[in-house]
């Protein structure tokens, strides 16, 4: 079977731009979770929409599953650094729109959406408009389209960078509760350590202008992790060691 | 006092200043110039006097300015999306369109007369030629002003142009043709009585209210002049109410400008 993803001395610059990735190469195992952190200006993002096919590389070669991005968007789902939901539509509606696009039967698509939105905990707010949720359950809501593809590869774009820390904790739980029973590969952009030691498995740590990946750091916990896990000294260390690198690769930028 | 009651009452006390006013006014002024301003008590009895005259000009303003505000909204709606389609097609057709909201439409209707003919199809073209411009560029601006994430959603779904413009850049532009749709509104009824001003008068249906304010004022009426004002300010506010009453029907259930906090 081939890498779900697969990097190898990928470049990318925006016409005659500056050059925003520079030699970018790794290989993602099918069910990692990995989290890119970095200064602003560093790529994450480009890194995510060049997996989504939604921008194309200038240099090397990228496969996703063994096809090219273009070809592979099926198996993957975007989940955004806003809710990005369309408020004219319900909560459900919302869900299901990636599936009406792919052409999926009304009646299924409403089973999908309903089983999505019981999995992130919003089953009795399937009629609301987004308008009456909370920013937290706006993200759920998001979240939920993305897995109602049943992807086999999750980007996730700062999802949430935008809530409160009590929140963001929150979530951060729900999303490995789910990754327990849907076994996707994750790609996860953020600013901060925390999130990123807690939910990943591999955190990739980005020096930018140009983008390049400055270090890789093994999370070395085990999996399922709770609120439990954010005590343990092996999860503070490991935060300690994705901070220093952080820094340097900061203090190296100036 | 309650405040709520205070919302509802200090409008009414307004009313009631203003009427003073009007009355303060009127008999502040020389004997002989009283003529100018009407009292409104003589301004309800033109209104009663010219009843039936009144009721027939509003009927032919609302006759031109129903076809043309119809009209504008149908072009302004596929011009729009022909616009929003590409940055080329909308640079290389909003100098036309600036053109045409430039030129005074006033000056242009002698020769709508000429081309259309006097009476409602002049009066409809004029208040077309008035209505449409706020129409497509609010909507033209709805239509590109769509989610960047929604739209590269759409695309990671293969979403056809159609799906894109159907599901998403409609509903989206809703808020933004609303708007401009208010402003047509309110536009609407007065270009209806600015083109029957100049092209109703020889339509032989007795015209709208801009050919009756030529009337009255040829025989010097002024309290039916003021009683025509009204009229047309009237039908003004009937058709900004539908507009608002057409966009609270189908915006409240979602828009957050009908959120009364009940989130």
């Amino acid at each position: 079977m081939p890498a779900i993803v697969d990097f190898s001395q990928v470049e990318k610059r925006y016409g005659e731009g500056p050059l925003i990735l520079d030699r970018i190469s790794f290989t993602a195992e099918r069910g990692d979770f990995i989290s890119l952190i970095g200064p602003s200006g560093c790529g994450k993002s480009t890194i995510l929409k060049l997996i989504a096919g939604l921008s194309s590389l200038s240099q090397g070669s990228l496969t996703v599953d063994g096809m090219s991005p273009e070809d592979a968007t099926e198996e993957l789902a975007f989940v955004f650094q806003e809710p990005t939901l369309m408020p004219w539509l319900t909560v459900k509606k919302n869900v299901e729109v990636p599936l009406r696009l792919r052409g999926t039967s009304g009646q299924k698509r409403a089973e999908i959406a309903a089983k999505s939105l019981s999995l992130v905990g919003l089953a009795d707010r399937a009629e609301y408009y987004p308008r009456q949720l909370s920013g937290g359950q706006k993200m759920r809501v998001s979240i939920a389209r993305a897995l109602s593809l049943s992807p086999k590869i999750l980007l996730l774009d700062e999802p949430f960078g935008a809530l409160d820390e009590m929140t963001r904790d929150r979530l951060n739980e729900e999303l490995l509760a789910i990754r327990e029973q849907k076994a996707w590969t994750a790609f996860f952009v953020t600013h901060s350590v925390a999130e990123a030691v807690f939910l990943s498995n591999r955190v990739f740590v980005l020096s930018a202008n140009p983008g390049r990946l400055y270090r890789e750091v093994k999370v070395d916990l085990l999996y399922p992790r709770t609120q439990e896990t954010r005590h343990s000294v092996t999860y503070q260390q490991q935060v300690a060691v994705v901070s220093k690198l952080l820094r340097s690769v900061e203090a190296g930028k100036l | 006092m309650s405040r709520r009651t205070l919302t509802y009452l200090l409008p009414v006390l307004m009313g009631l200043v203003f009427i003073g006013l009007w009355y303060a006014i009127r008999f502040s002024m020389a004997e002989e110039r009283r003529f100018l301003l009407p009292s409104p008590d003589q301004v309800l009895a033109a209104f009663n006097e010219n009843s039936v005259a009144l009721a027939k000009g509003a009927l032919n303003t609302v006759k031109g300015a129903l076809i043309g505000l119809s009209c504008a909204v149908v072009v302004s709606l596929v011009l729009a999306i022909l616009l929003s389609l590409s940055p080329l097609v909308r640079s290389s057709l909003y100098p036309y369109l600036m053109i045409l909201q430039m030129t005074p439409v006033i000056v242009l209707a002698p020769i709508l007369i000429l081309w259309a003919g006097p009476g409602l199809p002049s009066v409809s073209i004029i208040t077309f030629l008035i209505c449409f411009f706020p129409m497509v560029v609010n909507t033209t601006q709805g239509l590109i002003s769509t989610d960047r994430n929604l739209v590269d959603l759409f695309k990671m779904c293969h979403a056809t142009r159609r799906q894109e413009l159907l599901l998403l850049r409609l509903p989206a532009a809703m808020p933004y043709f609303f708007t401009g749709l208010r402003i047509a509104a309110t536009l609407g009824p007065i270009g209806a009585i600015v083109g029957d001003f100049t092209a109703g008068n020889s339509a032989g249906d007795g015209g709208g209210l801009g050919f009756l304010s030529i009337v009255y004022s040829a025989q010097f009426k002024m309290p039916a002049l003021f009683a025509t004002a009204f009229t047309g300010c009237m039908l003004g506010f009937v058709f900004v109410s539908a507009v608002i009453w057409l966009s609270w029907l189908s915006m409240h259930k979602w828009h957050e400008s009908f959120n009364k906090g009940d989130a």
